[in-house]
């Protein structure tokens, strides 16, 4: 055991990850610089550039490419900067890489991981800060994991190596470096497609993932407070989305709150939502709330707080369901 | 060339230019007969190109195709049974009739398939030439793709790659004279795709693509090249599409002198005027009856194999978990 944040906890995987040689880390500045976000730190040195490739900013060719090198037998695991970052990149993601498998009737599957920084909370605004993780999600042939602890980065990423099919990881990155805990040295996979109940409680379930898990942990600290019995769940893989864990926590506490920093509209909470209504509507003592981010883009730093769902948000939401 | 190459091999390309002509003939008649839905872009007149370049792939070799992609794969010696299923959405199809017309794929003959997005093969043949310099391998990539591909982000990543890392990645392109429908003269400012690669120092090479032997000559030179370590290349070979952009296509931009010209340029009168001599017309023609009947037959199976069950709309996005 070693205690870590996020970031190493990413760079341990990677660096376990890369004692495959059919492993390779693709993108721009991973390799002399260790990353934007100093996340590929060391891995140059300690597997060399042919295994650790810096590339030109051209993230269609760094896609791609990639691509081109998991037909051929390898298991590339892509790294684009920020999630705005990897709109140039959305043809070789959604028509090629996420296709593959079904047109070609398995003939061709894609094995590799595209790593991706996202959200808001370091104050860049728009193309640095967003959650699109919902676009992913909406694309058929991609699975999304996103990973709000240490342990869990590591052990996601090394479970989204090994899968046969393409998996967008995303890292939410304002959390890479704001909690710590132990994490195994050993190799270990947390599993694709299974939810943590981080909590147990049967008032009102609070669900998440990423970056709001620690805002939904800080709700959780003042509702428990407050007398109320919280349960909360981070959903960890958007797709597939474990809606048994879901489902069974609605049918015990009859009340939700659904959190995501994305904009509104469409998001992926409106899934959850909708999944909960299919699967549990008569449950329900209360509407589902959500807590989201704004149907805009992500602002500047001055008014970033006020785009970011809060602490606040979150309790008066659950507030509003214990009304019912 | 045509002297360095034994009768064998001269009748080997003669067969799959023929084979090509035939079945994209056949493909033009369904499409006017409707008998197939969506979109049908036919390779008549290209058949040099893809003769010229794909026999000489090895069977360790990859190649990324476009939406133009039959001939490539009847080049490539995909059955075609497997490609007329496919064409038509049947379980015969090389892909079980989830690929159709535009997406031909087969992994067991390198063929990743091809890609419905202008440009969106050449990152991904890159990157498959990258692996194989990665893992040892002398074998190459091919990534076809015509002259309105220059235009696409994609097009100067992939040169800009492959020159960086000096990837075993032969670029091909077919310039058949019009992106879409929209032609050269228009659209290509640097007056052509050859002319375009100097900044990302790749050697280039303008070729008369009607002419399948000096397709092929470029081409080997190309795969020794790459094969040696010597990194990329392109080839731009000049060439003409008979058909539209797609089948239905009016053509009316077209100037009618334009296309006699290329059609006094046909790749399989070229072939012949080049070989008769030696092969003798009754043997070329013998060929050309032959894949007539092997075109006709495919074409009767296609039409009479069965659909693949409707439950397949929703298998192969994923790997089944065990």
């Amino acid at each position: 055991m070693t205690e870590m944040n996020i970031a190493q906890a990413v760079n341990a995987g990677l660096a376990t990850a890369l004692e495959d040689e059919r492993v390779v880390l693709i993108g721009e500045d991973v390799g002399t610089t260790g990353g934007v976000f100093r996340v590929s730190d060391g891995l140059l040195a300690r597997f060399g550039p042919e295994r650790v490739i810096d590339t030109p900013v051209a993230e269609s060719g760094i896609v791609g490419a990639a691509f081109g090198m998991a037909i051929n037998g390898l298991k590339p695991i892509v790294e684009i900067q920020f999630m705005g970052f990897t709109y140039p990149g959305f043809d070789q993601i959604i028509s090629h890489v996420a296709r593959i498998r079904n047109r070609s009737r398995h003939r061709f599957t894609a094995p590799m991981v595209i790593r991706i920084p996202y959200g808001a909370g370091i104050g860049a605004a728009e193309h640095h800060s967003e959650s699109a993780e919902v676009i992913y999600a909406h694309t058929p042939g991609l699975k999304v994991v996103v990973p709000s602890t240490p342990y869990d980065a590591k052990g996601l990423l090394l479970a989204a190596v090994e899968d046969p099919d393409p998996v967008v990881f995303l890292e939410p990155i304002r959390m890479y470096r704001a909690i710590r805990e132990d994490v195994p040295d050993e190799p270990y996979t947390v599993p694709i497609g299974v939810a943590e109940l981080v909590e147990e409680g049967d008032d009102v379930t609070l669900i998440g993932y990423g970056a709001m898990m620690k805002e939904i942990g800080a709700a959780f600290e003042l509702l428990t407070a407050s007398g109320v019995s919280v349960e909360v769940i981070d959903v960890r893989s958007l797709v597939p989305l474990d809606t048994e864990t879901i489902i069974e926590s609605i049918r015990k506490t009859g009340r939700a709150v659904v959190v995501q920093e994305a904009p509104r509209t469409a998001g992926f909470g409106a899934e959850i939502v909708a999944q909960i209504q299919e699967h549990a509507l008569f449950s329900l003592e209360a509407p589902v709330e959500r807590v989201t981010g704004w149907d805009t883009i992500v602002p500047l730093r001055r008014a970033e707080k006020h785009y970011m769902p809060s602490t606040e948000d979150i309790v008066q939401a659950a507030h509003r369901t214990l009304l019912s | 060339m045509i002297r360095s190459l034994d009768n064998d091999t001269l009748l080997g390309l003669w067969e799959r230019m023929a084979r090509i002509r035939a079945f994209e003939t056949r493909v033009g008649e369904i499409a006017a007969a409707k008998e197939v839905a969506g979109y049908l872009h036919t390779y008549s007149g290209q058949e040099a190109v893809a003769c010229g370049v794909i026999p000489l792939l090895r069977d360790d070799d990859w190649f990324t195709s476009t939406y133009r992609n039959h001939g490539h794969a009847i080049a490539r010696d995909i059955p075609l049974d497997e490609i007329a299923g496919e064409i038509y959405g049947k379980v015969t199809g090389v892909c079980g009739g989830k690929g159709g017309s535009m997406h031909v794929a087969d992994q067991s003959r390198g063929m990743i398939g091809g890609m419905g997005i202008v440009a969106g093969g050449l990152p991904i043949a890159t990157g498959a030439a990258l692996a194989s310099k990665y893992l040892g391998r002398d074998s190459v990539a091919v990534a076809f793709f015509g002259d309105g591909a220059v235009h696409q982000g994609a097009w100067h990543e992939a040169l800009e790659f492959a020159s960086l890392f000096q990837c075993p990645v032969v670029f091909v392109c077919e310039n058949n004279l019009y992106a879409e429908t929209t032609a050269v003269d228009y659209h290509l400012l640097a007056g052509s795709v050859s002319a375009m690669t100097g900044p990302y120092q790749i050697p280039s090479v303008q070729i008369d693509g009607m002419d399948v032997f000096a397709v092929r000559a470029a081409t080997a030179a190309a795969f020794e090249r790459a094969r040696t370590g010597n990194g990329p290349s392109l080839i731009e070979a000049m060439t003409y599409r008979y058909g539209g952009q797609y089948e239905g296509d009016t053509q009316t931009y077209k100037p009618p002198t334009e296309v006699a010209y290329w059609r006094g340029q046909d790749p399989l009168l070229r072939f012949r005027s080049d070989t008769a001599t030696r092969l003798g017309m009754a043997t070329l023609d013998a060929i050309e009856q032959s894949v007539q009947v092997e075109v006709d037959a495919a074409f009767t199976a296609a039409e009479a194999a069965p659909w693949p069950d409707i439950s397949e709309v929703t298998t192969d996005v994923y790997t089944p978990i065990a």
